[in-house]
């Protein structure tokens, strides 16, 4: 051990040791990065009203209380159609969008691509109140189909970025060759860029379910009536008083998302990677 | 539905517009007249207008950013001119879409589908034409033992070598029996020996199959050992457009003569139908073309060491030498013609010669033979 | 005319053809930008400069300027936005640096703890601070079994959990970009450097350091952006006395269905946001920090 301290490590001959500070400082803050999510895992277990780590004693109270609410439970099928819709939606509109922007060579790609990353830079509060007096006046207030038009909305720009730098490193003559070979475009796309970029929009996907699935700001506004999504009803339980059930349903949300992630993994990797 | 073999009434099947089948026999003539493409101010193609023969082996040749690819670009349909007529035989094909074009393309980088094996790649083409799955495996393997890759099928492309992914981008270029194959630069990535063998290959696999073929390089050497003609470009248009021979032993200009091996250019003063050099006629035996700014052209194996009294026919200049160089099975000797400038002379070493050869500051005499001197009118700008 | 002119006019309307359906591809996405961001923003853009009696009037802008409390919310949120980009540059910049320089391996270990907050929800994660900041949370309990303070300090519903909870959220941001550039940087020039004279300090001040401003800014533009408009982290974790614009902007339509004020207020913070982002665009092309343009 004490040998590595005094190895060299980089181009400048500064060696390890005198590096340590910098080695002990990074694991703190990594391990502090990772910590607050997993710390709601052991504790929605606990049996207490405050949330103890470690839990002196375990019990399933809370999920219980989560999956015998109705209320908790329409939130949560809400959620999860609104995530898988616009995932549907958002999806190919912003493959194709990106497919486009980047085959065309006209004068205004720039501006197109700068229009469709907007979502991203305005902020969330405007395009939601925005969103809001919208819908009011197209009366599609509270309902599934804005819910999901505006988290497509959130989610196109991800999606465009993702595909958009897969496809900047994609060797466009794969497709050309395609062409050559007497695939009209659409073909050639279909059957060679897309399997090509299958990582980059497998995780757009995902991209646009989670970030459907975890907005609160926009729902706040337009989600509620018959439909209040998972996150909404989350917040107003959090501004109230510290529910832990929401440490049960957090916990059920991390589990979700991993197990999104893994699968993101099996189907996006390529054939042959 | 355009016309194919209309003159020829070949058996032909199709699937759409794309021919499954055609007999190999009737290799397409192509035709391109007044092809332009500017970009901006740049003339990337300055109406261009080339014949290519049926079955003929033609060589685009040209430095990068003369033009050659994007004519190629052109014949193939990727790259659509500002204005100009292309025809395959009598079809004209300048507004066709690159699928509906019947071409095979090789590539520079191969182009393989990393997803599919080589079967799949070689077979993509025929699943296009909705060709029978039986059909399509027996003409993959015949495709594939053509390139000498017999049983690679199920390889994945990850597992080739370059030549090996080389010819399969070849094989799935023929598979389909197009009459025109087009190919940009096909053997730069591969290294030097191999580059060498797979020349050979293709001239042969050309000879066999008899397809119309354009070929795009910047390498003269592989021009001229595999090309029936090549068309010499530069600035996008043809500076010449000849056979090997012909490029070499009669440049139309200075950037031919520069661009076809190597040679040296003196300049020379027009006197009536004749031409003088340093106030002395230039004896040659080609005619001497029409412009004012002349220039003889030096080619270094053609100047020889002048050893007691010249020939009748050669053009004697004296020099001094400057460098001598042993380059293995040749030697490289460089001198400077007095008043004139400083040429290369190429010979190749026998025995002991090379020690015999006049040493750096000795006066030296260059012959150039009559049949040897060619004079050149056009700088080729 | 000879067949070739003929060609020319077919091969332009071909060439605009092709480049128009390729363009088109975009167009849902377009129309959805449109439809629901662009026309309704504008929309209210216009709302802002109508008063409480339905005409035309400047009111909401002025109560920004006159009203005390409104000057206090753009101070908050200037105050937390600069302390959470300077705060997530000092942790970020030398944990990106520590990743950049292991091997691929276990930068790519580190690169996932990174990018997990990005994974899991917003909510669960400010969530999760409020209950290890309470008064007898983790922290806390753990702190006064080490002995580092006798009673529990309040670490939440105040600045200091806010700020705590928004680092975290914000740190990824920061780091992809830095460590990006970081990995980037080739090592060739460390080495020149090196052979140069220049000791292991002014190697990194002077060759390395400079490289790698590009990719910090684009993170600290990034995250300071994200922090003006930031409304979750703030609400929860300030437990009322730390007031964002978003906050303000909020309460006003819930509470007093003010539209003339939210919509004045989101008009201004959308500025500001534009502001912030064209100031930066002249140091750094913007368009390769997020991957667009050809």
């Amino acid at each position: 051990m004490v040998n590595w301290l005094r190895r060299p490590a980089s181009e400048t001959q500064v060696t390890h040791g005198q590096r340590l500070w910098l080695y002990v400082f990074s694991v703190i803050i990594l391990i502090l990065l990772v910590i607050p999510t997993f710390i709601v895992i052991p504790m929605s277990f606990s049996d207490s009203q405050y949330l103890e780590f470690p839990p002196e004693t375990w019990s399933l109270r809370w999920y219980r209380h989560y999956f015998g609410s109705e209320e908790w439970m329409q939130a949560t099928r809400t959620s999860f159609m609104a995530a898988f819709l616009t995932m549907l939606v958002a999806t190919p509109i912003g493959v194709l969008a990106a497919y486009g922007l980047h085959a065309s060579k006209l004068p205004h790609v720039r501006a197109a691509f700068v229009l469709l990353i907007t979502p991203m830079m305005v902020p969330l509060v405007l395009v939601a109140i925005g969103a809001f007096y919208a819908y009011v006046k197209l009366q599609i207030l509270y309902t599934m189909t804005g819910l999901v038009l505006a988290h497509a909305l959130l989610a196109i720009p991800l999606v465009v970025i993702v595909t958009g730098a897969a496809l900047k490193g994609y060797d466009m003559n794969l497709e050309n060759a395609a062409r050559s070979l007497g695939a009209p475009r659409w073909k050639a796309f279909a059957t060679i860029t897309l399997p090509q970029i299958r990582f980059a929009v497998v995780t757009s996907a995902l991209l646009s379910f989670l970030t459907s699935f975890d907005e609160v700001v926009i729902a706040m506004f337009i989600s509620g009536g018959d439909n209040p999504t998972l996150t909404r009803n989350m917040f107003n339980a959090l501004r109230d008083q510290i529910d832990p059930t929401i440490a049960a349903i957090s916990t059920i949300m991390v589990l979700v998302t991993t197990l999104l992630m893994v699968l993101a993994q099996i189907f996006g990797k390529n054939k042959t990677g | 539905m355009h016309d194919r073999c209309g003159w020829q009434g070949c058996p032909q099947r199709f699937h759409g517009d794309l021919a499954v089948t055609n007999t190999l026999s009737d290799a397409l003539p192509i035709t391109v007249r007044n092809v332009t493409k500017t970009y901006g101010r740049v003339h990337a193609l300055d109406d261009v207008s080339l014949d290519v023969k049926s079955g003929e082996f033609l060589t685009l040749l040209g430095p990068s950013g003369s033009g050659k690819t994007t004519l190629l670009m052109v014949l193939a349909g990727f790259t659509r001119p500002d204005r100009g007529s292309l025809k395959f035989g009598d079809a004209e094909m300048i507004r066709q879409p690159p699928h509906l074009r019947d071409v095979g393309m090789v590539f520079q980088n191969y182009a393989l589908f990393p997803h599919m094996t080589v079967a799949g790649n070689v077979g993509y083409p025929l699943r296009l034409r909705r060709v029978p799955r039986p059909e399509i495996a027996e003409r993959v393997e015949k495709a594939l033992e053509t390139v000498q890759l017999a049983g690679y099928g199920e390889r994945r492309i990850d597992q080739l070598s370059g030549g090996q992914k080389q010819r399969v981008a070849l094989a799935r270029s023929i598979v389909f029996e197009p009459r025109i194959l087009l190919m940009d630069e096909p053997l730069s990535a591969l290294d030097k020996k191999l580059r060498d063998r797979m020349q050979i290959e293709l001239r042969q696999l050309h000879e066999k199959l008899g397809m119309t073929t354009v070929y795009v390089t910047h390498d003269q050497r592989e021009a001229l050992t595999m090309s029936d003609r090549i068309a010499v470009v530069n600035f996008g248009r043809i500076m010449q457009l000849a056979t090997p021979q012909q490029l070499y032993d009669q440049p139309d200009n200075k950037f031919v003569a520069d661009f076809i091996g190597e040679s040296t250019f003196l300049d020379v003063q027009r006197n009536g139908d004749t031409c003088l050099a340093f106030g002395a006629p230039i004896k040659t035996t080609r005619p001497v073309p029409p412009g004012d700014n002349l220039s003889l052209m030096m080619r270094p194996e053609r100047i020889h060491l002048i050893d007691g009294p010249p020939a009748p026919d050669d053009n004697v200049f004296e020099a001094t030498v400057s460098d001598l160089v042993y380059q293995g099975e040749s030697f490289l000797l460089y001198a400077h013609i007095a008043n004139g400038p400083e040429v290369a002379v190429r010979g190749a070493i026998r025995g002991d010669t090379y020690a015999s050869l006049p040493k750096p500051g000795a006066p030296v005499r260059l012959g150039l033979h009559a049949a040897d001197a060619v004079i050149i009118a056009d700088e080729g700008r | 005319m000879s067949v070739t002119d003929m060609n020319a006019a077919g091969l332009r309307r071909d060439e605009h053809l092709e480049r128009l359906k390729l363009f088109g591809l975009s167009s849902p996405a377009l129309l959805l930008v449109m439809v629901i961001l662009v026309i309704p923003v504008g929309w209210l853009f216009y709302v802002s400069f109508i008063g409480a009696d339905g005409t035309f009037s400047l009111e909401n802008y002025e109560r920004m300027i006159t009203r005390k409390s409104y000057g206090r919310i753009f101070w908050t949120t200037f105050e937390v936005s600069l302390l959470t980009t300077g705060i997530c540059i000092l942790i970020g910049y030398p944990l990106a640096y520590f990743m950049a320089q292991l091997p691929p391996r276990l930068a790519n270990l580190c690169l996932i703890a990174v990018l997990l907050p990005f994974w899991t929800s917003l909510l669960v994660r400010t969530y999760a601070w409020l209950v290890l900041l309470q008064k007898n949370g983790l922290v806390n309990n753990w702190a006064i079994s080490l002995g580092l303070w006798d009673e529990p300090i309040k670490i939440v519903h105040n600045l200091n959990g806010t700020l705590i909870g928004m680092v975290h959220i914000m740190l990824p941001f920061l780091i992809l970009p830095t460590y990006g550039a970081m990995r980037a940087i080739d090592r060739d020039y460390i080495k020149a450097a090196a052979n140069l004279g220049a000791s292991p300090r002014r190697a990194f001040w002077t060759v390395f350091f400079p490289l790698s401003t590009p990719g910090l800014f684009a993170g600290a533009l990034m995250v300071f952006v994200l922090c003006l408009g930031f409304f979750v982290t703030p609400a929860v974790l300030g437990g009322g006395k730390v007031i964002m614009v978003s906050m303000k902007i909020v309460s006003n339509i819930e509470l007093f269905v003010n539209w003339g004020a939210a919509s004045a207020l989101g008009v201004v913070l959308l500025v500001l946001t534009a502001a912030v982002l064209w100031i930066a665009s002249r140091f750094v092309n913007l368009e390769r920090a997020t991957g667009g343009g050809h």
